[in-house]
């Protein structure tokens, strides 16, 4: 698992070593401690809107250390630009040169943050153009970030404010260590919904929360992130991964479910579970899911359906049973895991795939019929994540896959279970039917 | 007070305060690791280990990390001197609260019925409102004795002060002092083992080698039906990489039973009908099964599978030959029965513990005898017969395996989950009649019923 590699550059003589052989240099990432700092320093907000004048004024309420102008030589924590009012191309000018100036004061670790509105629902061909403009200007920008930092984007939907609780969710999602393998991303906040939590260190607490695949790797990682940020956890894995799955469930003092979720009453079952055992059900994570890769020449019927029934068709089943019971909480929450794979293809993973690709293909889908309930569903698409499964992957084609993105490294499973906490998270309410990647900004796919 | 738990009417007819009025033990689950052929994946573990994975698994399937339970009682009927406090050391290596008591128990195959019995019985007098009662047996890592000349010897050598002196104690030692004893199943008032005492119940009661195969038969197929639809998802946790009982073969057959070759009772010729196809193998494993007063359950919304109804122990004189060894229960039940005002014909399941196919039929057979009836259990005539499609109907011992202690609560933590699904199905409470066989002529038999 360890990327003995990115340990290298960063002591004294393999540094010397990579940078005068011109290798790559991955930073090690700042990643998220209880009773971190936010941001890693003052935060700059560019902008002259109505918008960011709120936004700049709710950070100070936050006791950060905001400025709306950078002092030079000052080393900062974040820059983020609002641009929540663009009419023309043109207007991008003045806080994009404002931000440049600034660019080379970001500290390792820093954060770039854009904020503007979804080119679909501009009304003139030049507000479009605008809009749009955002999405090539971050995705490039975060491509010059080093040493650790990260550039993403909120599209605001016409109508809701830079300072509604999603926005500010997204913002502090992105601002903080969570995101640390989030990178050249936007996330689409549509609704005013949501709320931030009472105590940011506690975010799920009096959550209740099932984690499918629990047992080891990923599905571990989200059990132990969610019962750190205050869930209660429910854990499900296959009856044979039961004394893995125990011992998971011990440490995050949650119970286990030994339970095959392709089987027609998994979702009964999950939610007799829940709301026997801890009296509801609020979060539901489908992180459970299989490999079963072969070139599609070689493909038989059993890798084929096993792959599809377990990582997408009992995702659905289980989504409608729990929209049919009326069990849910007020605000359900559904977290799937998705993949790279069903972004950019991968080869000899046509059914992997599909069933990834199908994972968002649900999500947007499901968006609506969860909404009607107060709830939402997302997706997050793991890029080149360090696990089990990864580690297996021989020498050479692990080492290219791992520097295949902006920050020049493999994730870790816990990057993928801070995204599905926040997602999971009250202060997401207003992000529904979203995927969002956590892949360091992987060169493949969109 | 009275000493045997009956509440005490005051000469004013009012029963005194001081006096706990008994409530209902409930059963609110088990959990078990599959069981191990002797030798087999659990050769490297030891009791403890195994009773800590069946203990973890419970905690983790109801959430009772960090819980103060009132009371574990646990046991091994192999246990190595170094395992004097067992049960202690696996709750405190458990994610249990280390606050919580236990006790140790020896009853040899009844060890974890009787642990059981022992808990409900707390519970319903009010003294706790949780226990986990369990067992745990490993015939690979069996303790060793070593001969007494050895013994002897290593301990004047503990005791001498001077090389002269230690060198003339070692020069006592012959070669065949190093041999250790292998430990074994034979009974040391009689020298017979188990199976060889069980042979000669099944020729006195004349049990046919055919009767047996197909008990045994019933056994793995009823085991294999049972994990195939899953019976066992909220039973077991793996263990080791098992994740099915070893001894199970799915695919066994009449044919392949009757070729076994007889390995009792083979002094008795043709009437040798023992097979290791229709005889318990050595086997290792652990089980647990959480018990509960009412209150403490719903308190933290547990499920209710089962109450402990009652029970009763039995001990036959089989160092006399009056009764064989493993015949004990014939005698509880009855007793038990007859406390309880309730016939054979009110159960909805036995669970019969099958040491051997022959000691279930020797019993069954025993309860049909009018004779028997009337002269030992005191009856008008025969104690009565049982619906067979009633008894072992998810397999037993046979199948998946004995670890002495450790089948208790397996049959105790199964036959609740069943008796609660059958009284969900039918509407109506189910009843199920537990019995198991004992080394040194016992018995302990208990009746469970559905909530």
């Amino acid at each position: 698992m360890a990327d003995t590699y990115t340990q290298l550059v960063n002591s004294g003589l393999g540094r010397n070593l990579a940078k005068k052989l011109g290798l790559p240099q991955p930073a090690v990432l700042r990643r998220y401690q209880p009773g971190q700092p936010l941001v890693a320093g003052p935060v700059v907000v560019v902008g002259d809107t109505a918008g960011a004048d709120k936004l700049a004024a709710e950070l100070l309420s936050w006791d950060l250390d905001v400025r709306r102008h950078a002092v030079p030589a000052e080393k900062l924590g974040a820059i983020i630009l609002v641009l929540d009012e663009l009419e023309h191309p043109a207007d991008l000018e003045k806080p994009v040169l404002a931000a440049a100036g600034s660019l080379r004061d970001l500290r390792a670790g820093g954060r770039i943050i854009t904020l503007s509105r979804p080119a679909a629902e501009a009304t003139s061909p030049e507000a479009a153009a605008a809009r749009q403009g955002v999405d090539g200007f971050l995705r490039s920008l975060a491509k010059e970030l080093r040493a650790g930092a990260t550039g993403n984007g909120v599209l605001l939907a016409d109508g809701t404010t830079p300072t509604s609780a999603s926005a500010l969710g997204a913002i502090t999602f992105f601002l903080s260590a969570r995101s640390a393998f989030v990178d050249g991303q936007f996330l689409a906040v549509s609704t005013e919904d949501g709320s931030l939590p009472a105590d940011p260190e506690r975010p799920l607490a009096g959550k209740v929360a099932v984690v499918t695949g629990a047992a080891r790797g990923i599905g571990a990682e989200i059990a132990r992130t969610m019962h750190r940020d205050g869930a209660s956890l429910v854990l499900v894995d296959i009856p044979a991964a039961g004394d893995q799955l125990a011992s998971v469930a011990n440490e995050v003092r949650g119970t286990a479910l030994q339970l095959d979720i392709t089987g027609a009453d998994a979702g009964r079952r999950i939610l007799d579970h829940a709301v026997q055992r801890h009296g509801r059900l609020d979060i539901v994570v489908h992180n459970a899911g299989v490999t079963r890769d072969k070139l599609l020449a070689n493909m038989d019927q059993a890798r084929w359906n096993s792959v599809i029934n377990i990582n997408i068709a009992a995702q659905l089943r289980i989504n409608e049973a729990l929209l049919e019971s009326g069990h849910l909480g007020p605000t359900p929450r559904i977290v799937s895991v998705a993949s790279t794979s069903g972004i950019a293809g991968n080869r000899g993973q046509t059914n992997y795939a599909a069933s990834k690709a199908g994972v968002m293909g649900m999500v947007r889908a499901s968006a609506p019929l969860f909404a009607s309930r107060g709830g939402t569903i997302n997706a997050v698409a793991p890029g080149f994540i360090e696990t089990e499964m990864t580690a297996r992957i021989p020498l050479a084609v692990r080492e290219v896959a791992r520097r295949l993105n902006s920050l020049q490294q493999g994730g870790l499973p816990s990057d993928v279970a801070e995204t599905i906490a926040f997602l999971a998270s009250d202060a997401a309410g207003g992000i529904n039917g979203e995927v969002l990647r956590v892949c360091g900004q992987n060169l493949v796919g969109a | 007070m009275s000493i045997d738990g009956q509440s005490t009417p005051a000469p004013d007819g009012s029963v005194s305060a001081t006096v706990p009025a008994t409530r209902r033990a409930v059963i609110v689950g088990g959990n078990r690791i599959p069981f191990a052929r002797a030798g087999g994946a659990y050769a490297k573990s030891s009791n403890q280990d195994m009773l800590t994975a069946a203990l973890d698994g419970l905690i983790a399937r109801f959430g009772l990390q960090d819980e103060r339970i009132g009371q574990v009682a646990a046991g091994a009927v192999l246990k190595h001197s170094k395992d004097f406090n067992l049960t202690r050391e696996a709750v405190l290596g458990s994610a249990l609260s280390a606050e919580t008591p236990v006790y140790d128990l020896q009853q040899a195959c009844a060890t974890g019925l009787e642990t059981v019995v022992g808990l409900a019985n707390k519970i319903k007098l009010g003294q706790i409102d949780s226990g986990i009662a369990g067992g745990v047996d490993s015939a690979s890592d069996a303790p060793v004795v070593v001969s007494e000349g050895l013994r002897e010897v290593i301990l004047d050598l503990h005791r001498a002060k001077t090389l002269p002196q230690r060198l003339q104690i070692l020069s006592r030692l012959r070669p065949k002092d190093l041999a250790p004893l292998a430990p074994g199943t034979a009974e040391p008032r009689t020298g017979l083992t188990m199976g060889e005492h069980q042979a000669l119940t099944t020729a006195q009661w004349k049990i046919s080698r055919e009767a047996q195969d197909e008990l045994a038969l019933n056994s793995h197929h009823n085991l294999a039906a049972a994990y195939e639809a899953g019976f066992f998802d909220d039973l077991m946790t793996p263990y080791r990489g098992l994740t099915r009982d070893a001894n199970l073969r799915a695919d066994t057959s009449k044919e392949k039973l009757a070729a076994l070759k007889p390995v009792f009772g083979r002094n008795l010729g043709a009437d040798a009908t023992m097979t290791a196809g229709n005889s318990t193998p050595l086997t290792d494993g652990a089980s647990t099964v959480l018990l509960a007063s009412d209150a403490w359950a719903d308190a933290r919304d547990l499920p209710k599978l089962a109450a402990v109804v009652d029970a009763e122990a039995a001990a036959v004189d089989f160092v006399h030959g009056k009764d064989g060894l493993l015949m004990a229960p014939v005698f509880a039940v009855p007793r038990l029965l007859a406390r309880q005002n309730l016939t054979l014909a009110d159960f909805d399941y036995f669970e019969i513990h099958e040491a051997f196919a022959a000691t279930v039929l020797s019993t069954l057979a025993a309860w049909e005898d009018e004779e028997f009836g009337r002269s030992r259990l005191g009856l008008d005539g025969a104690f009565g017969s049982i619906d067979r499609s009633r008894l072992n109907v998810n397999g037993s011992s046979l199948a998946a395996g004995h670890p002495f202690a450790a089948t208790g609560g397996r049959i105790v933590g199964a036959l609740a989950k069943m008796l609660h699904a059958k009284a969900a199905s039918t509407g109506r409470p189910a009843r199920g009649l537990v019995s198991v066989c004992a080394a040194g002529g016992q018995g302990v038999v208990a009746i469970l019923e559905s909530l």
